[in-house]
């Protein structure tokens, strides 16, 4: 399964596809998007550079183990739970910045949630996938 | 449009439901799949459609501009949608591993070759 | 005040969970510090005991499930100050000989812990103030039974008789739960206090005969009356400390204890009083002539045991005063004797080795102290003056003469049962200790203070009731009279009550008694004595029964459990599918208003598209077409998604049919062509439990989508979005704001989701196939 065509798109296609999942998580709370399909289309980037270049070579472009990254964001979701508890408010209470920032609005921990969401739903989507692809 | 969209999830669960049915392992994922559309299609059905009109507030104004879609169950089936791909996935690999120790996928030799296997290992 | 009798309940469970520890690290003095509990809670009781007396209950309460009217509270009033007494007066004798019976056992803590519980669960039981505080204790006697019977599970008939006295216990158990909670409702209330007061209610209520029956069926399960008889004399392969406390003297008692407890409330019927005379009759001639072609001292005893119950049994059914009266005393004399003769043939069987009374014989000149303690309780026990037996036989045959209905009846059976208890008496307290020298002879060894006090005691107990019963019946039995009745009378008990009928049935009694102690011998050489007889009656349907429960559950198991996993969705499929098509049937009916279909072409074809690909998926042969097909479907299902105001969902949607695409193009190649296996027949069938699912469902959308949406809910959200969650894209603000619990739920499931695959694929490299 080695494609030429593929191979050389994808490499101008990684960058665009990843920037592109930032921008999704970073305007869903106002525009469609959000950590649920943002986290998809890392992993669909990831996937098909896999596809195109092996296993060996999508793991090192990654650089980090898919099972860390979902650890990682199961632990920011939990996180941004978490934090409300030190101002003695309930659980998952949203926080927010009084500060407006640029493309995302307001910054606060449902933000900080959403981003354990994206990093968890791409971990588990390239850890089944490269699991797979090593066979 | 809802009533023909009720015929849709029927077809799609009767589908589903005979693909789950076989004695050959390798449909049920099949079978799977579709039901995981069957039920997320029924979800947005029963919770009235809105054509065109995403649950979204308008930039530049403050209340929402009725009527839009219904976003409650757009929100559970978007979990739905990604939980159903892991257990997709899941049953991909598990029904794999299987086929592979078994040497068959059918159901009715599993039970059996199974035992017989596991007393050797 | 009332706080100690909390204290008293609990500090037996606390000593229990001590104990083992206690004979692990200091040997010598456990054996010591245990008997002091019970003894410091009977001096405790006694403190009370005057103001009991007097007609004054001591209450606790606690609230438990307040909802439900259910408290942690006790109660202790005259009857369960005398069983409260009885409980921790033999248990401190108990606690005294079981450390010399069971000499260096290591399992002697064990012993003592459940010894411990169930002491504190006994007197949990008889000071419950609330019927579902009794039923726990109840219960919990019932597990340290089941406990201590099964002590030596090494011996499979221990085990079995375990078992057997566990399951019989708790069958009955159960009907006293349900008796219990139908008391509650007739009545209103669980608690004792205020029910002990509402007995007319509670006898006029049309519930009342199936409350009586459960009830009646707790108490005579535990009470081992006919015929559920047969657990007690199983039970005797426990330790013979076991069966002295709990098999004789308290927890068999506990279901006479109940009886008694519920008198005012379900007492004073007809049905109460032939249920119980009869079952009591029966028991009482069953367990006094089981007795006798007895060889083995313990299974005398505890066939004897038995017959007390049953005599206690029948005495509360006739219900009069004198009844009662004759109950509440019959009840403590008979818990003295037996305990003394049960814990003397412990002592038989340690220093003679045998409890075959046709090899024992002349024992008193070895172990006099042993022989003075059982020859004491075997007089009470037969009913000589001036012992306390003596009295409670008179009392019992003048309250069978005076009873209204079958007296003669009654009369009659109170004298057999007393005849061949007089034998049973002989044989247990006078043959192996007075009788002729073995052949060939017991070389016994003399046994030391330990194991003859324990015995002694309650039998000179026995002699000093007979010698004072007055100052024992006012201070004792008349408050506990005073409870079964629910009004107090003058109880005044004497030894001699004048020349009458009743005296010379007394004496016939022992006369009697002694000639067919002395016919004995060549009497039982004709009939086969059998040391068990569980091959008829009651024993016998338990055996059959027990045998038949796992025979039924396999086949049943077999039948349901196919391994197949198409059974089990076809069972539970069907199962949906009928109930919702009878509740569709049966309520609304089919739909009437539907919106009628409308939309564009474009909408249409969405739709026939998407059928098309699931129709598609199950018909094709080839892998590769149905991975395209269900391709088809998702993207349809994304299109749906977008036509109608779901551009998240259909994002999602896309992305996922993406990779689910590239994870079937990876795996597919090392999957099993399609094959056909199953016969056209079955596939007709499936098609059938297809069908049948795919319509109910259409029904069911057709049937939700005719009725209003009450739309708050949506509304809600839209409104809160920009306000409460600073975004205006309402479903991300669902998810990550108002239902984030239930998002990080979710990928919590994803998160296991990935693990469970990745253990799957990594499994197979660690095992290297």
């Amino acid at each position: 399964m080695h494609s030429l065509i593929l191979a050389t798109a994808i490499r101008l296609l990684l960058p665009l596809m990843l920037l592109f999942s930032l921008f999704l998580l970073l305007r869903g709370h106002n525009e469609p998007g959000g950590g649920f399909v943002g986290g998809l289309v890392v992993a669909a980037a990831f996937a098909l550079y896999t596809l195109a270049h092996g296993e060996q070579e999508g793991r090192r472009m990654l650089r980090i183990d898919p099972l860390r990254l979902v650890a990682i964001g199961l632990l920011v979701a939990l996180l941004s739970g978490l934090l409300p508890l030190l101002g003695g408010l309930p659980f998952l209470t949203a926080l927010w910045s009084s500060l407006p920032a640029p493309v995302i609005g307001h910054a606060g921990t449902p933000l900080l949630f959403d981003l354990g969401v994206y990093l968890l739903v791409a971990g588990m989507a390239l850890l089944i996938i490269f699991n797979l692809m090593e066979e | 449009m809802e009533s023909v969209l009720a015929v849709v999830i029927g077809g799609l669960y009767a589908a589903g439901m005979y693909l789950m049915v076989r004695r050959s392992i390798v449909k049920m994922i099949f079978g799977l799949a579709l039901l995981g559309n069957a039920a997320n299609l029924l979800i947005f059905t029963v919770g009235r459609l809105t054509r065109g009109r995403p649950p979204h507030i308008p930039p530049d104004g403050v209340v929402p501009d009725l009527p839009l879609a219904d976003p409650v169950p757009q929100a559970l089936i978007l979990t739905a949608i990604v939980i159903g791909f892991g257990v997709q996935a899941f049953a991909l690999v598990l029904i794999k591993r299987v086929y592979q120790t078994v040497g068959s996928d059918d159901q009715d030799q599993m039970t059996l070759e199974n035992q017989e296997r596991g007393g050797e290992s | 005040m009332n706080d100690m009798l909390i204290a008293i309940v609990l500090s037996g469970f606390l000593a229990a969970l001590a104990a083992p520890a206690l004979y692990h690290f200091f040997p010598r003095w456990a054996g010591r510090l245990c008997p002091l509990l019970p003894l410091a809670l009977f001096a405790c009781l006694l403190t009370v005991a005057g103001q009991v007396s007097a007609g004054t209950p001591l209450i606790f309460s606690l609230p438990w499930i307040p909802s439900l009217g259910i408290s942690f509270s006790l109660y202790l009033d005259g009857l369960g100050l005398l069983f409260a007494l009885l409980v921790t007066g033999i248990g401190f004798l108990v606690f005294l000989y079981t450390p010399a019976y069971m000499g260096n056992d290591v399992r002697l803590g064990r012993l003592t812990g459940w010894l411990l519980a169930f002491m504190a669960a006994m007197l949990g039981t008889t000071l419950a103030g609330n019927l579902i505080t009794l039923f726990v204790f109840w219960e919990l006697t019932g597990i340290c039974s089941y406990m201590l019977i099964g002590f030596d599970h090494e011996q499979e008939e221990a085990r079995r008789a375990a078992l057997q006295a566990i399951l019989v216990t708790g069958i009955g158990g159960l009907a006293l739960l349900a008796g219990f909670i139908l008391l509650g409702n007739i009545s209103g209330t669980m608690e004792l206090a205020e029910l002990l007061g509402g007995g007319d209610i509670v006898r006029a209520h049309p519930l009342y005969l199936p409350a009586l029956m459960l009830v009646l069926a707790g108490a005579f399960t535990k009470s081992a009356q006919f015929p559920y008889h047969f657990w007690l004399p199983s039970a005797m392969a426990a330790p013979t400390p076991v069966s002295a406390y709990l098999h004789s003297a308290t927890m068999v008692k506990l279901g006479i204890y109940l009886l008694a407890r519920l008198s005012p409330v379900l007492g004073g019927t007809e049905a109460w009083f032939f249920c119980l005379t009869l079952t009591g009759g029966m028991t009482l001639l069953l367990g006094a002539g089981l007795a006798i072609v007895r060889n083995d001292l313990k299974q005398i005893l505890a066939w004897s045991t038995v017959a007390a119950l049953g005599t206690l049994t029948l005495l509360l059914g006739l219900g009069s005063p004198l009844a009662a009266t004759a109950a509440m005393l019959f009840l403590p004399v008979h818990a003295l004797y037996k305990s003394a003769l049960f814990l003397s043939a412990g002592a038989v069987d340690h220093g003679a080795g045998t409890r075959d009374i046709s090899r024992l014989g002349g024992l008193a000149r070895s172990m006099p102290w042993v022989a003075a303690a059982a020859g004491l309780a075997a007089l009470s026990m037969a009913g000589m003056p001036p012992l306390a037996g003596f009295i409670a036989k008179e009392l019992l045959y003048e309250a069978n003469v005076q009873t209204q209905v079958w007296s003669t009846a009654v009369t009659a059976i109170a004298v057999l049962g007393s005849v061949l208890t007089v034998t049973a008496a002989l044989l247990a307290g006078y043959l192996p200790f007075f009788g002729k020298r073995a052949d060939p002879p017991l070389h016994p060894h003399p046994v030391d203070a330990r194991l003859w006090l324990p015995a002694l005691l309650p039998a000179l107990a026995g002699l000093l009731i007979g010698l004072f019963p007055g100052y024992f019946g006012r201070w004792l039995v008349a408050p506990a009279v005073a409870s079964i009745l629910g009004n107090p009378i003058p109880v005044e008990l004497a030894l001699w009550h004048g020349i009458n009928p009743v005296l010379w049935l007394s004496l016939a009694t022992l006369a009697s008694g002694l000639c067919i102690f002395a016919l004995r011998s060549p009497l039982t050489a004709r009939l086969p004595i059998r040391e068990r007889d569980g091959v008829w009656g009651a024993e016998r349907l338990y055996n059959v029964l027990l045998d038949l429960l796992p025979r039924f559950s396999s086949a049943v198991t077999n039948r349901l459990q196919s391994g197949r996993l198409r059974y089990y969705l076809m069972t539970v499929v069907g199962v949906t599918v009928s109930l919702l098509a009878y509740t569709l049937i049966n309520t609304s009916g089919l739909p009437s208003n539907l919106p009628r279909p409308d939309g564009g072409l474009h909408e249409w074809l969405t739709a026939f598209v998407i059928l098309a690909g699931a129709l598609m998926a199950t018909v094709t042969s080839s892998r590769l077409a149905a991975v395209a097909a269900l391709g088809t479907v998702g993207y349809g299902v994304a299109l749906i998604y977008i036509l109608f105001g779901a551009p998240d969902l259909a994002m999602t949607q896309f992305c996922i049919e993406t990779l689910s695409i590239i994870l079937f193009v990876l795996v597919l190649h090392k999957l099993p062509r399609f094959t056909q296996f199953s016969s056209p027949l079955s596939r007709l069938r499936d098609l059938l439990v297809a069908l049948s699912i795919g319509g109910i469902m259409m029904l069911l959308v057709l049937l939700a989508i005719s009725q209003p949406l009450p739309p708050h809910l949506k509304n809600w959200f839209l409104e809160q979005s920009l306000p409460a969650g600073h975004g205006r894209n309402v479903v991300n603000v669902i998810l990550v704001d108002f239902r984030a619990l239930d998002t990080l739920g979710e990928i919590t499931v994803l998160a296991v989701a990935a693990l469970g695959v990745y253990g799957l694929l990594k499994n197979r490299d660690g095992k290297g196939t």
